[in-house]
């Protein structure tokens, strides 16, 4: 309990501890000017100001806010977002509407371009191709929010499901889990899409949802089975809480960090399935509706000698939009791991 | 009738494909009702899972339990989990080492506590959230109101533990088990969380079981001390009595590694010789036997059995330290 050192009257001379040591006397923080006590000061504020509880999530904000990976990917994101909302104030024509002045010069080998009025020109059918673009930005948003949704639903049921019992129910779960996984997404997608009677973005929205289920269902199922055996769910359990609320109370809600961060990166996931299913003609066959992987894929493709700028703005906008939710997703999963906590 | 007679627990861990391992080994001790109770011992020598075996949260599986947990006159281990669900926390209830693990991180001091009133004694929120403010108020923690709504990240280690002593407690159970409740403190708060739990178990009529490796907490708190090694209780006294003549080798040996202000200067610590083994063989006699200073012939052939000492207590030994000798 006490070290025997400290008993003596005088300090012991310790081996190894010869040279003087270079703490602070009184005499030298005397010296010190008045701006640098007024510094010390602030800093002692500062230091005891943020010890007063960092919570994980503002530890974790903090975080974000110092990673510029973290802020090139919430730029991204954010102008999608807005962009994607305020579409109908923003695009400068109708998406669908047929310009006489432009179909009047549409010919095999010829797509007007970029006019004062139409500033990236016409599309095959004569539409304005910017305000296209962008009402493409909210049938993406709209596919990619309602897919990891449904996604994370599902798997989050699944997984907590698996976690929660555990034994042959978890066994049968994730073995189901492990044959999804085992396909490749995009075939799976593609594998359902086909098995709709009649496709819609609804189909192409269910098929990308059930994609994702697998890797949700994985992820929470693994994060339950570590609060299962964790002190607190211990503790809960001598106190006599019920096991449904030892589940919804204690396992589930300290299992969401990952998911959810999960289900940023999923939806960059979703983005690209979205578009390649589209791409392959497998979307919704509506011609009206504005959408990035529809436009690669049909008009894109099919006039690309005649202006390739119908293919590389649509493939452009999916790669960017892809790239910013994969590197906020990223960055939040770098700021939440422990292991990068200071 | 004492309130908790504990008779011949064993626990054997079962795993498919491994030797099973005894953790408890015929463990008897009782409580009587407000009376402190330590069961003391190094890692390893089965105190923790005994703990767990009297609530019964150990896992269903790989493990048997065998023997009789007499709470009240009413056997734990034959109860259906339903029944020992509503007796946790509200006739006995039990607080860990790490007070931050033992919290759940995302719901408020204040939640935590009421909920316990809200499954036991039937209490609605708004009143349970009252009576909450009273226990915080009641364990020393400051400001007792604004704690309600703060989260366990944002109190101090002290705090917490002093947290998880009013959710233990916050039922009135009449038997708590503390867990090396002050392993996981710094020393000042560690001396603070004892002499809280002593008032309180004095207060309310409480009975204790102090689990713990550190003599001085016992020295501090407990009436009675059962000592275990290998998961078998070598020696069960009195505290005064015990710290006066411990007979054991093995307690005293642990009195004696106590580090002590008024040694000479320059004197080594006493150090019990080797370590714990892993799978302790009491069939073939007495675990401690290959540490031990006392080890004689007899010790080699067959677990000692407990006996009864001429001060009350129990001792297993054949060759017992003598009074003469015992610490100073």
């Amino acid at each position: 309990m006490s070290d025997p050192t400290t008993q003596a009257g005088t300090p012991a001379p310790r081996s190894g501890d010869d040279k003087p040591r270079p703490g602070m006397s009184e005499r030298s923080i005397g010296v010190l000017g008045d701006r640098k006590k007024a510094r010390l000061d602030e800093l002692a504020r500062a230091s005891a100001a943020d010890r007063g509880g960092v919570s994980l999530v503002r530890d974790a904000a903090r975080r974000l806010r110092r990673n510029p990976v973290a802020i090139i990917g919430a730029a991204i994101v954010g102008l999608f977002v807005l962009v994607a909302i305020f579409a109908p104030l923003i695009a400068p024509h109708d998406p669908v509407q047929r310009f006489d002045e432009l179909t009047k010069n549409l010919t095999v080998d010829t797509i007007p371009g970029a006019s004062g009025e139409f500033p990236l020109g016409s599309d095959p059918l004569g539409r304005d191709f910017l305000s296209r673009m962008i009402y493409g930005a909210r049938q993406t948003l709209f596919v990619g929010v309602l897919a990891t949704l449904i996604g994370l639903a599902l798997g989050v049921l699944i997984g907590a499901i698996a976690g929660a019992f555990g034994g042959w129910v978890d066994v049968v779960l994730m073995r189901l889990t492990d044959v999804m996984l085992a396909l490749p997404s995009l075939l799976l997608a593609i594998t359902l899409v086909a098995m709709a009677s009649r496709s819609s973005q609804w189909t192409v929205i269910f098929a990308v949802a059930i994609v994702s289920v697998p890797i949700f269902a994985r992820l929470l199922r693994g994060s339950m089975l570590a609060q299962r055996e964790s002190d607190h769910v211990l503790a809960a359990r001598a106190l006599g809480v019920k096991e449904r609320n030892i589940v919804l109370r204690h396992m589930l809600p300290n299992s969401l960090t990952a998911v959810i961060v999960q289900a940023t990166l999923t939806f960059a996931v979703a983005i690209l399935d979205a578009a390649a299913l589209s791409f392959l003609g497998l979307g919704d066959p509506d011609i009206n509706r504005a959408e990035w992987g529809l436009m690669l894929g049909v008009d894109g493709q099919r006039y690309f000698e005649v202006r390739p700028e119908l293919a590389y703005y649509p493939a452009l906008a999916i790669i960017v939009v892809a790239l910013g939710f994969t590197l906020l997703g990223e960055a939040m999963r770098e700021a939440i791991d422990p292991k990068n906590r200071r | 009738m004492s309130l908790l007679d504990v008779r011949d627990l064993s626990v054997v861990f079962q795993r498919r494909g491994e030797r099973p391992f005894t953790a408890v080994d015929k463990v008897s001790f009782t409580v009587e009702p407000g009376q402190t109770v330590g069961l003391v011992g190094e890692s390893g020598c089965g105190k923790s899972v005994t703990s767990l075996a009297i609530m019964g949260l150990l896992p269903k599986r790989g493990n048997k339990v065998t023997g009789e947990v007499l709470f009240e006159g009413t056997d734990l281990l034959k109860l259906r989990p339903d029944d020992m669900r509503d007796r946790r926390g509200r006739e006995i209830s039990m607080i860990f080492q790490d007070p931050l693990s033992s919290l759940n991180p995302v719901i408020p001091i204040g939640i935590q506590v009421a909920e316990v009133l809200e499954r036991h004694q039937g209490r609605d929120r708004k009143q349970a959230l009252r009576e909450s403010r009273e226990l915080l108020d009641a364990v020393g923690i400051p400001d007792p109101q604004r704690r309600l709504t703060e989260y366990p990240h944002q109190i101090s280690g002290g705090m917490r533990q002093r947290a998880l002593i009013a959710i233990a407690l916050a039922c009135k159970p009449r038997l708590l088990i503390a867990d090396e409740p002050t392993t996981a403190l710094d020393v000042t708060i560690q001396a603070q969380i004892l002499t809280l739990l002593k008032q309180l178990v004095d207060e309310t009529g409480t009975a204790l079981v102090m689990i713990t490796h550190d003599l001085g907490v016992v020295a501090g708190l407990c009436d009675t001390v059962n000592v275990l090694y290998g998961g078998k209780v070598v020696e069960r006294e009195r505290r005064h009595e015990l710290f006066a003549h411990a007979r054991h080798p093995y307690t005293h040996g642990l009195l004696n590694s106590v580090p002590r202000l008024d040694s000479p200067r320059g004197e080594r610590l006493h150090a019990i010789r080797g370590s714990v083994a892993d799978n302790i063989p009491w069939v073939e006699g007495c675990a401690f036997a290959p540490r031990c200073d006392n080890v004689v012939d007899a010790c080699l052939e067959g677990p000692p059995p407990l006996e009864p000492t001429a001060t009350g207590g129990d001792l297993r030994c054949n060759n017992p330290v003598s009074e003469e000798v015992a610490v100073r």
